[in-house]
């Protein structure tokens, strides 16, 4: 006890699983009505944790709560690290707040992520619904970054209208390399649209890819993913090469408390990112 | 402008993916009135209300499908491309077409003269038959995506 008052006075010892590191939010950019991106940086300097493409951190708005929020930036950026949150609940709302030069706690990155090994050297179909481009940006940083490394790559994103586009500016920059398709489309819109209008499995039957060479990753509410991954698996994808980004309420992160759990699968563990063949019959159920 | 009757075209097999094995005469017949028109964007295909006259087969170019919406400006709900087709409206009662249809970028677009396709399937309605049969589809996939455009699936 005597010990551990001291560690506690003098700032030393291990501080354990769930203690946040303080740092500092360094830019704010609104994205939409409802959704912020925060760049945050530690305090005191250093480099930061590195992270894999599909990896979250569980962020700390002191006084509020913690909530698991997927790395959004460039996973090659050291010293930084990149969240995109959509205020929803109290937690995610009062990160929404957060100002330049106020600390917010992290701790992480946890889970595991998009396959990038088994990507290299094949085509790639990326798909992504609303918020869900959020984990899937890091990933089609790596692809851009090393293009060389993979075969065609199709991006589609799906919006519920044009004022709820992540990354507008970023996605115009993208849309112009001519290495990779980057397809957009909203459920609806209004005269100043000229994009397409419809869902994201409407693209599947056009999108240019050699389904037995693919690996497919996907974003988005988990009926978006569902429908996907039937319409990819439509087109010969093998389930096993389409990988989702699953949700759960997290809370430990560390697979303690179980609230994360989806059938046999504690998603911050095991995911969140999952192959489509190992959780395709949980998809089916209810309530799991 | 639309140029309307511009362009007579001889429909083949090869004109557009629905023409795909249908019976040559039937091809010939449905030529009659059939034109090639092009559509500058923001041009109206056809507006909501009017007379639904034409079968359109799109050959390039995005046209949106828009609807009147409370309270708010026009909703584009819908955007058809190459090797698509649009309009059923002449099949159902009362034949006015229920949107408007814009065209978002430049679009070039074969138009059945719908009158003409009428009167063929009453003579020959073997070739009606497959001629809906062919549609169905395609009005089912539109059915089925609002369906999932509904269930807000880019939230």
């Amino acid at each position: 006890m005597r010990e551990f008052a001291a560690e506690l006075a003098t700032g030393t010892g291990d501080p354990g699983p769930y203690a946040p590191f303080p740092h500092r939010v360094i830019s704010r950019t609104k994205e939409t009505a409802d959704t912020t991106t925060l760049v945050l940086a530690p305090i005191g300097g250093g480099k930061g944790a590195r992270f894999s493409p599909g990896q979250f951190n569980m962020l700390y708005a002191f006084g509020v709560g913690e909530a698991a929020i997927s790395m959004s930036g460039d996973p090659s950026e050291e010293g930084t690290l990149v969240h995109t949150v959509r205020a929803v609940g109290n937690v995610s709302t009062a990160l929404s707040r957060l100002k330049p030069g106020d600390v917010v706690g992290v701790r992480g990155p946890y889970g595991k992520g998009w396959p990038v090994d088994q990507m290299r050297g094949k085509d790639v179909v990326v798909m992504a619904g609303g918020l869900g481009l959020a984990p899937l940006r890091p990933v089609i940083y790596e692809l851009y970054s090393h293009r060389e490394d993979y075969g065609r790559v199709e991006i589609i994103y799906g919006s519920r209208s044009p004022t709820e586009l992540l990354y507008y500016d970023e996605i115009q920059s993208w849309r112009t390399r001519t290495d990779t398709r980057f397809q957009v489309t909203v459920d609806s819109a209004d005269r100043n649209w000229y994009g397409d209008v419809g869902v994201v499995t409407q693209r599947v039957p056009d999108a240019r890819f050699d389904p037995a060479r693919t690996i497919a990753l996907m974003c988005g509410p988990e009926i978006m993913m569902k429908l996907s991954a039937q319409a990819l698996e439509a087109r010969g994808i093998a389930p096993s090469d389409i990988w989702l980004s699953m949700e759960r309420n997290m809370k430990c992160a560390i697979a303690q408390c179980g609230h994360c759990q989806f059938g046999p699968y504690f998603i911050c563990r095991d995911g969140p990112v999952l192959p489509y063949a190992r959780i395709r019959r949980f998809l089916a159920v209810r309530e799991v | 402008m639309t140029s309307l009757g511009d362009a007579p075209i001889v429909l083949t097999e090869g004109t557009h993916p629905f023409l795909e094995r249908f019976d040559p005469k039937f091809l010939a017949a449905a030529s009659a009135n059939a034109r090639e028109m092009r559509f500058e964007t923001d041009e109206y295909v056809f507006r909501e209300g009017e007379r639904a006259q034409r079968f359109f087969l799109i050959l390039e170019g995005k046209v949106g499908l828009e609807i009147e919406a409370a309270d708010r400006p026009r909703l584009t709900v819908q955007t058809i491309g190459p090797g698509e087709v649009m309009g059923w409206a002449w099949l159902v009662h009362p034949y006015h077409w229920p949107v408007a249809a814009r065209a978002l970028k430049p679009t070039r677009a074969i138009a059945l003269d719908t009158f003409v396709l009428h009167r063929y399937f009453k003579l020959h309605p073997d070739v009606g038959y497959r001629f809906v049969l062919r549609l169905m589809p395609v009005i089912a996939k539109r059915l089925d995506d609002t369906r999932v455009q509904l269930a807000d699936i880019h939230a």
